[in-house]
C-alpha cells in the first residue's frame, strides 16, 4: 500500500507510513470481529505476545527515519523470502514433535477451535513461547518501522515456532497486529506524521477489503490459504528488494 | 461452542470464555463504527465549508504534502471540534481507531481482574501501559 500512494498518488512518504498504521488498526479491527466470535483466535496466546509486539513497535516506531530505509528494504525483503521458504518446507511434510511446553502449560495457552472445512474440533498445543515472543519483538519492530501490518512475519512465528494451526495464527496475528499497530500510530500521530486526509479514506477502503476476507477464512481449507500465503510473501520480497535496490 | 463434538473444556468455562469473547468484539464494532462515523461527518463537513476541493485536484494535493496544516496536537484537535471545523473531526475518528485496540485490552484487563486471573491481569497490564507509553514516546520524539 505505501508504494502505491507514493508512488501512484505521489504522497509524502512520511504521511504514507502514517496512513498505512492507521489502515492496518481498521483492518484488524474490522476482521478481529468475526475471528473472535468464531473462535479462531487464541486470545491467550494473543495477550502474552503483545507484550513482544507493543515493545517492538516502539522500538521501530522511534527509530523509523534513524536507519537508512534502502538497507532496510533489502534485509526484510530476505526475511520475507526466508519465511515463506520456511512455510513451503512445512507444507511438504511436518514431523509432529511431542516436546515440553512449560511456558505455555504454565499460562495454559493450549486451545482448541472448529474448524468449519474439515466439521470438526481441532485440539492443539502450543510450544515454544520464548522463541514466540522473541519472534513478535522482531515483527513489532519491523510494523513500527514501515508502518504495516507485518503478519507476514506474525503468521510463520506462531504456525511453524509455536505449532498454532494455520487459521488460528492467521486469526491470532490478526488480532495482536491492531494492538500492534495501535502502539506505533500512538507514536505517530503524536509526532504530527498522520494527515487525517491522506489517513481517513484509506482506512475506510481497507476495512471494507477486511470484512470481506474475514467471512472467507473459517470456509477455506487450510492447505490454501498457505498456498495464498507463501504467494503474498514471495511478491512482497520481491517488492521489497526491488525498491532496495533502486 | 457448547455441545459440539470433541469439545473438551466444561460448559460452564465455555460460556465464560465465550462471553469474553463476544464481549471484546463488541468493544472493536463499537471503536471501529465510531470512527467511521467521525470520519465522514468530518469530511462532508470539510468538503461543504471548502467546495474548492472538489474542483481544483491542486488545492487537494496542498493537503497532502508536508508542512499541510492540520491538527496535530489535542490542543489543536479540541479548538477544531469546538468550531465545527471539518479536519479536526476527522482527527478524532482516526484517533478513535487508534484508541479502539487500547480499549480492547483495557477491558481485557478488566475481564481477567474480574475472573481472578492474576497472572493475565498482569499480562494485559503491561500490554496496556506500553500502549499509553506510545504516546508519551512520540510526543518526546517530535
Amino acid at each position: 500500500m505505501i508504494p502505491a500512494l507514493t508512488l501512484l498518488l505521489k504522497i509524502d512518504i512520511r504521511y504514507a507510513i502514517g496512513a498505512s498504521i492507521v489502515s492496518v488498526i481498521a483492518t484488524s479491527s474490522g476482521a478481529a470481529v468475526a475471528y473472535v466470535k468464531e473462535r479462531l483466535t487464541n486470545l491467550r496466546v494473543a495477550m502474552v505476545l503483545e507484550i513482544g509486539t507493543t515493545l517492538g513497535a516502539l522500538t521501530g516506531s522511534y527509530l523509523a527515519g534513524r536507519i537508512s530505509g534502502r538497507w532496510l528494504h533489502i534485509i526484510f525483503g530476505l526475511m520475507m523470502g526466508y519465511s515463506a521458504l520456511m512455510m513451503f518446507r512445512k507444507r511438504r511434510g511436518s514431523s509432529e514433535d511431542d516436546r515440553a511446553a512449560p511456558w505455555a502449560d504454565f499460562l495454559r495457552l493450549h486451545s482448541s477451535y472448529y474448524d468449519e472445512a474439515l466439521d470438526r474440533e481441532v485440539a492443539y498445543k502450543v510450544v515454544r513461547t520464548r522463541v514466540g515472543l522473541g519472534l513478535m519483538y522482531i515483527a513489532g519492530t519491523v510494523s513500527g518501522l514501515l508502518g504495516i501490518g507485518s503478519g507476514a512475519l506474525k503468521v510463520p512465528a506462531m504456525d511453524l515456532a509455536m505449532r498454532l494451526p494455520i487459521k488460528v495464527s492467521a486469526a491470532t496475528s490478526n488480532f495482536m497486529i491492531g494492538v500492534t499497530a495501535a502502539a506505533s500510530a500512538g507514536v505517530y500521530f503524536m509526532r504530527g506524521d498522520i494527515d487525517p486526509f491522506v489517513a481517513a479514506p484509506v482506512a475506510a477502503g481497507v476495512l471494507a477489503g477486511a470484512t470481506l476476507g474475514s467471512r472467507l477464512l473459517g470456509r477455506l481449507h487450510g492447505r490454501i490459504i498457505r498456498i495464498i500465503f507463501i504467494a503474498v510473501l514471495l511478491y512482497v520480497s520481491f517488492q521489497m528488494m526491488w525498491r532496495g535496490i533502486h | 461452542m457448547a455441545g459440539r463434538p470433541g469439545s473438551t473444556a466444561t460448559p460452564d468455562a465455555e460460556r465464560r470464555v465465550s462471553r469474553t469473547e463476544n464481549l471484546i468484539s463488541l468493544v472493536l464494532r463499537i471503536g471501529v463504527l465510531a470512527s467511521l462515523l467521525c470520519v465522514m461527518t468530518g469530511t462532508v463537513i470539510s468538503f461543504i465549508h471548502h467546495p474548492e476541493y472538489l474542483s481544483s485536484s491542486i488545492a487537494l494535493h496542498h493537503l497532502t504534502q508536508p508542512g499541510a496544516a492540520f491538527p496535530r496536537t489535542l490542543h489543536d484537535v479540541f479548538l477544531g471540534v469546538r468550531d465545527v471545523r471539518g479536519q479536526a473531526i476527522v482527527v478524532v475518528g482516526l484517533l478513535l481507531l487508534i484508541m479502539t485496540p487500547v480499549m480492547r485490552v483495557a477491558v481485557s484487563v478488566l475481564i481477567f481482574h474480574h475472573q481472578r486471573d492474576r497472572m493475565f491481569t498482569l499480562i494485559t497490564a503491561i500490554v496496556l501501559c506500553l500502549l499509553l507509553a506510545s504516546f508519551v514516546l512520540g510526543w518526546i520524539s517530535r
